[in-house]
């Protein structure tokens, strides 16, 4: 009942925040210079014809109106047309949302899986030769940009070794269509073709690992640090007092209060990392979102560019309640306190 | 006292810290004979923690370094038998009381875990084996025992739900959970408000005189001494400067030092003679 509360005041605080994205994103589109409709019709488009279209598009009118008119199809679920593609931007990011959110879930996985262990570690042989490849790792994939990581990734997974493919969600000779969810590894065990899910983790590795390497470095030393401060509470000493082993002493008693702090940097680097999938996409041709948005955001698509930032943004909230709803269930006591 | 359940002989142990060494116990003695409550008083930094760690093993090596002496436990050195027979006597046979109720629960995992799994690996250690049943009755009858109204209910909460004495009554549990010949307890109550403590050093008395366990007493309180030991050590710098029945040690203390701490004790009828006792210390 009581984490109900909690949970419902923080819908509400990410409506408002969304609403507030919603003007941001609204105004800085106005903002930017370049008229849309004549980069839509081309250099060759009479004065006239240009016209016709920022009427067509409603950019003639009052920006208080363009921005009602904004917010009432986004209250529908319309988020108008695309200049650049000639679709609803509806079904442009429908098809394209699937891809973006498989690859960010793959990056999450990968740099959970490897960045908590490797803080573990860190932190259970501190100032130890673990410690110290650790730290230099966390650090060379905190300041490695991501777009580096995925072209050094590409030449040495692809090029060089041949082991991994380097473009796209799955081979052109395999002809299967994501209609469930439209994630490709989902799906297919959904359809029951292995094959298919073999080769859809494939392809998603070297991009996944591209994007995961800084989240992961950040959530390698939060860990680390975070493992640290628990290791020196009274409560792991009195476990070890009554002969408590060691491994259920650090994997169970230390690690889930220090589970905290890395998954709520998660939370954080959310942001971040739908950044940077824009430009891991790019380098992987990987049909998602992010691409879509780079090429509308060039061609000053608007509609496309304020559903793509909009999507994004309920995107980032909803992962944030659900990294809520995890706290709240790793520790008991952000729970209990919600209800105070 | 040479039959004593628990004997430290001459123990000397150093700390390193920073490129520095202190010699912080000098040659430490004490016995506590089975059924006996024994305490061990001093200030901060007189070596009464250090002792009470190095007896249960949880000194940190390094930087803690044990110079010379023994500890016998029922007749074996803990110091020189295999380390996995004495991971088998600690929380066992010998046991401990934490502190501070406060920070010595794990916050994430309910009371019925955290005393479970104490309790599993204690049973482990033993060679014995029982189910998780048998092992959450077995949490539920040491939470009565300790005087919780409702055991279960205890059980299924995490600490944060209770109360500073109810968290201090659940340490005394766990301490309890494998009949131990010997409790440790390390100044219990010192973080909770006067009339707690008095509830909770009452219930230990309680505990201990009804199994009739070997109590060691740790604090820098006097009044705990008198209300909780029938013999004592007193200690500073890292040796023991006096040890006797406790009711002729308030009586008649022999060394300056104790005298110094008699005389710090607040008294209700006014003057503390704090200044004057100092000065002679």
């Amino acid at each position: 009942m009581e984490f109900l509360l909690f949970l419902l005041r923080r819908i509400l605080w990410s409506i408002l925040v969304l609403v507030g994205l919603s003007i941001v994103i609204f105004a800085i589109a106005r903002v930017v210079p370049g008229d849309p409709a004549r980069m839509a019709l081309g250099p060759t488009a009479t004065a006239e014809q240009v016209a016709d279209l920022q009427e067509k598009l409603g950019l003639d009118k009052p920006i208080v109106e363009q921005y009602g008119m904004f917010i009432t199809g986004l209250g529908r679920g319309d988020l108008g047309r695309s200049l650049l593609t000639e679709r609803p931007v509806n079904d442009d990011i429908r098809d394209t949302f699937a891809a973006t959110f498989e690859l960010v879930l793959a990056t999450i996985t990968i740099a959970f899986v490897l960045g908590v262990p490797l803080g573990v570690a860190a932190a259970r042989w501190k100032d130890k030769w673990p410690d110290t490849l650790v730290r230099v790792l966390a650090i060379f994939s905190a300041v490695t940009p991501s777009f580096f990581a995925a072209l050094l990734l590409q030449i040495l997974a692809g090029y060089v070794l041949h082991i991994l493919p380097t473009t796209g969600r799955l081979p052109p000779s395999m002809d299967f269509v994501a209609s469930v969810t439209g994630l490709l590894t989902i799906d297919s065990l959904i359809a029951g073709r292995l094959d298919v899910f073999g080769e859809a983790l494939r392809y998603l590795l070297l991009p996944a690992t591209a994007l995961a390497l800084a989240t992961m470095g950040q959530i390698a030393r939060i860990t680390r640090s975070s493992m640290i401060d628990v290791s020196s509470q009274d409560y792991i000493e009195a476990s070890r007092a009554f002969g408590v082993p060691e491994p259920i002493r650090v994997f169970k008693y230390m690690l889930r209060p220090s589970f905290v702090p890395p998954l709520t940097i998660l939370g954080l680097e959310f942001a971040s990392l739908i950044g940077n999938a824009f430009v891991v996409e790019l380098v992987f041709a990987w049909p998602g979102m992010a691409a879509y948005g780079i090429r509308t955001i060039l061609q000053k698509d608007l509609n496309a560019v304020m559903g793509v930032v909009m999507v994004s943004g309920v995107f980032f909230v909803l992962v944030n309640l659900v990294i809520d709803v995890l706290v709240g269930f790793v520790d008991p006591r952000v729970r209990l306190r919600g209800s105070r | 006292m040479s039959e004593a359940l628990l004997s430290v002989r001459n123990l000397g142990v150093q700390f390193t810290t920073y490129g520095q060494t202190n010699q912080v116990l000098k040659g430490v003695s004490l016995d506590v004979p089975a059924r006996s409550q024994i305490a061990l008083v001093g200030e901060s930094g007189s070596g009464k923690t250090v002792t009470m760690r190095a007896i249960m093993g949880l000194l940190r090596t390094p930087p803690a370094r044990i110079t010379g002496g023994e500890i016998f436990y029922d007749g074996r050195d803990l110091l020189t038998m295999p380390a996995k027979d004495r991971l088998k006597l600690r929380g066992t046979a010998m046991s401990m009381v934490f502190q501070d109720p406060m920070s010595s629960l794990n916050p994430v995992f309910t009371i019925a875990d955290q005393m479970g799994t104490i309790l599993k690996y204690a049973d482990r250690r033993l060679g014995r084996s029982r189910g998780k049943k048998e092992r959450m009755a077995r949490v539920h009858e040491v939470l009565g025992q300790v005087r919780m109204r409702d055991p279960e209910r205890v059980a299924r909460s995490y600490p944060i739900m209770l109360s500073g004495g109810m968290r201090q009554r659940v340490l005394i549990a766990m301490a309890l959970l494998s009949e131990p010949q010997l409790l440790i307890a390390d100044e219990p109550g010192t973080a909770l408000d006067v009339t707690t403590q008095a509830q909770i050093l009452k219930l230990l008395k309680d505990l201990v005189e009804e199994r009739g366990l070997a109590l060691l007493m740790i604090t820098h309180n006097l009044g705990v001494v008198r209300e909780t030991s029938n013999y004592v050590y007193v200690m500073n710098k890292g040796v023991v400067v006096e040890h006797r029945p406790t009711a002729e040690l308030f009586e008649a203390p022999r060394d300056d030092y104790t005298k110094a701490l008699i005389a710090a004790v607040p008294r209700l009828t006014g003057g503390t003679s704090f200044g004057r006792a100092g000065a002679a210390a």
